[in-house]
């Protein structure tokens, strides 16, 4: 066991897929401590090498039990894996009941998959960061595969499966309103639709639901999404879907990768820039004791918000340019 | 950003090693500490101990929690010890829960099991335990 109170050592450990290594990076990255920074500097050059799987669909339509099977299946196949799954945070207690390990319980032993749990929390630089960087640290530790599975309600969840190279959205017969509820986020997010619990009544009719609503939404990209139909329970479809995961690898070779890739490190980009620029400001203006008294002329609504924004990034950029 | 928050998350694994499944008081443990502002990983029933490791060291956890109730704690709790020394895992902090007999308890004192609650204990008295004996780390 190497000593962990090196980064470079720490690093090395990554790069060799040592599982502790592994998890004490991943719990540095997400508690933003002052060392995440260099460690990630340090993996990047050996990331990109991992095909990204993001998993989204509501909750209980059977994403882990999916996900346990499609792993087995993979590894079959002599993929290793790395798995990101993320689960709500409380907004009342700060704390998290993380139980995606459950359905998972038969991977934990084999030495070719790492699970790791996250809350979602309230991330310094989003939950997409924190999640975009555990997948990172899983690419660069030789995983062939990377799965990041959430629960897609709101924004940022959205966004955290936006870091994948195919995207499943998972759902379940019998849902009821479900369709209606993903119309605008998920339905359009999706690169494999799949209609989990198969061995439920009114699979088919989910299943020509979805289709029927794909036939609407316009083509983008030259990619038509698919719809395949699994019960985790039974495996059936299982092999089906990796096919159809393939296919969309094949897809993205024929260039769409990489204009996919650019959006996101473009996305990235402006992503840091902004809690950098933030961070610096605010932490100039904190060290001052100048922040409160900011604070105060909005409340007392001597200025807005979006003024007192302006005048900072002002005197920010005058004197940059001083320099 | 308040202190509060910046304090680093505890993180735990509830978990039943053993054949026994009846979990309820590992689920009320687990609520009582999530409720206390930890995320808490839970594993499932008919865990081996190989599993209640593998899966502390990958979730990386501060403390693990023991809960059983089918009297084969002398035999699964020495091993998954043994298991957490071998991994390295020396600064996780272990606790237990469930049908121990005393004389049982002191043996496992002595094998590293910080604490063991039986029947009855209050949720707070073991939130507070956590708080106090999660052991500080660097990196």
């Amino acid at each position: 066991m190497p000593s962990l109170t090196d980064i470079q050592q720490l690093v090395n450990g990554v790069q060799k897929g040592d599982k502790r290594s592994i998890a004490r990076t991943i719990s540095i990255i997400e508690n933003n401590e002052p060392e995440a920074q260099k460690i990630i500097s340090l993996l990047y050059p050996k990331t990109g090498k991992a095909h990204i799987l993001g998993i989204t669909g509501p909750p209980g339509a059977g994403k882990s039990t999916l996900i346990e099977k499609l792993v087995k299946e993979m590894r079959n196949r002599g993929k290793t894996v790395g798995v990101v799954a993320v689960d709500p945070t409380s907004p009342f207690s700060g704390g998290a009941f993380l139980g995606d390990r459950v359905r998972m319980q038969d991977l934990s032993l084999d030495p070719g998959v790492y699970i790791r749990s996250m809350a979602t929390r309230s991330h310094p630089g989003g939950l997409s960061k924190a999640t975009k960087d555990a997948a990172r640290v899983l690419d660069a530790s030789g995983k062939d595969v990377v799965i990041v599975e959430t629960v897609g309600a709101g924004q940022s969840e959205v966004e955290v499966v936006k870091v994948a190279h195919t995207i499943l959205v998972v759902l379940a017969p019998g849902l009821g309103d479900d369709i209606q509820a993903i119309k605008a986020g998920q339905m359009e997010i999706g690169d494999i639709f799949v209609v989990n619990k198969a061995d439920r009544e009114n699979a088919n009719k989910a299943m020509s639901d979805i289709e029927a609503m794909l036939e609407m939404a316009s083509e983008k990209s030259g990619w038509k999404p698919l719809v395949v139909k699994t019960s985790a329970l039974t495996g059936e479809g299982i092999a089906e879907l990796l096919e159809r995961i393939d296919e969309h690898i094949k897809y993205l070779k024929t260039g769409a990768i990489e204009e996919r890739r650019k959006e996101r490190i473009e996305n990235e980009l402006v992503e840091a820039l902004t809690q950098k620029i933030t961070e610096s400001i605010v932490n100039e203006l904190k060290q001052k004791g100048e922040w409160n008294k900011l604070s105060q002329k909005i409340l007392s609504r001597e200025t807005d918000p979006y003024s007192a924004a302006d005048k900072l990034l002002e005197k920010q950029l005058k004197t940059t340019r001083k320099r | 950003m308040s202190k509060k928050q910046k304090e680093r998350k505890i993180r735990v694994v509830i978990a039943k090693p053993g054949l026994d499944s009846h979990d309820r008081g590992a689920k009320i443990v687990a609520r009582a500490l999530r409720d206390a502002g930890m995320e808490v990983i839970y594993t499932g029933l008919r865990q081996t101990p190989e599993q209640i490791v593998e899966t502390a060291l990958q979730e990386d956890v501060d403390v693990i929690g023991l809960s059983i109730l089918s009297g084969a704690h002398s035999t699964l709790f020495p091993r998954i010890m043994e298991l957490l020394k071998k991994k390295g895992l020396n600064d996780v902090l272990v606790f237990a829960g469930g049908i121990i007999p005393q004389e049982d308890i002191r043996v496992l004192k002595k094998i590293g099991i910080k604490q063991v609650f039986g029947p009855g204990t209050p949720t707070t008295t073991l939130v507070e335990f956590v708080k106090k004996n999660t052991p500080k780390r660097g990196i």
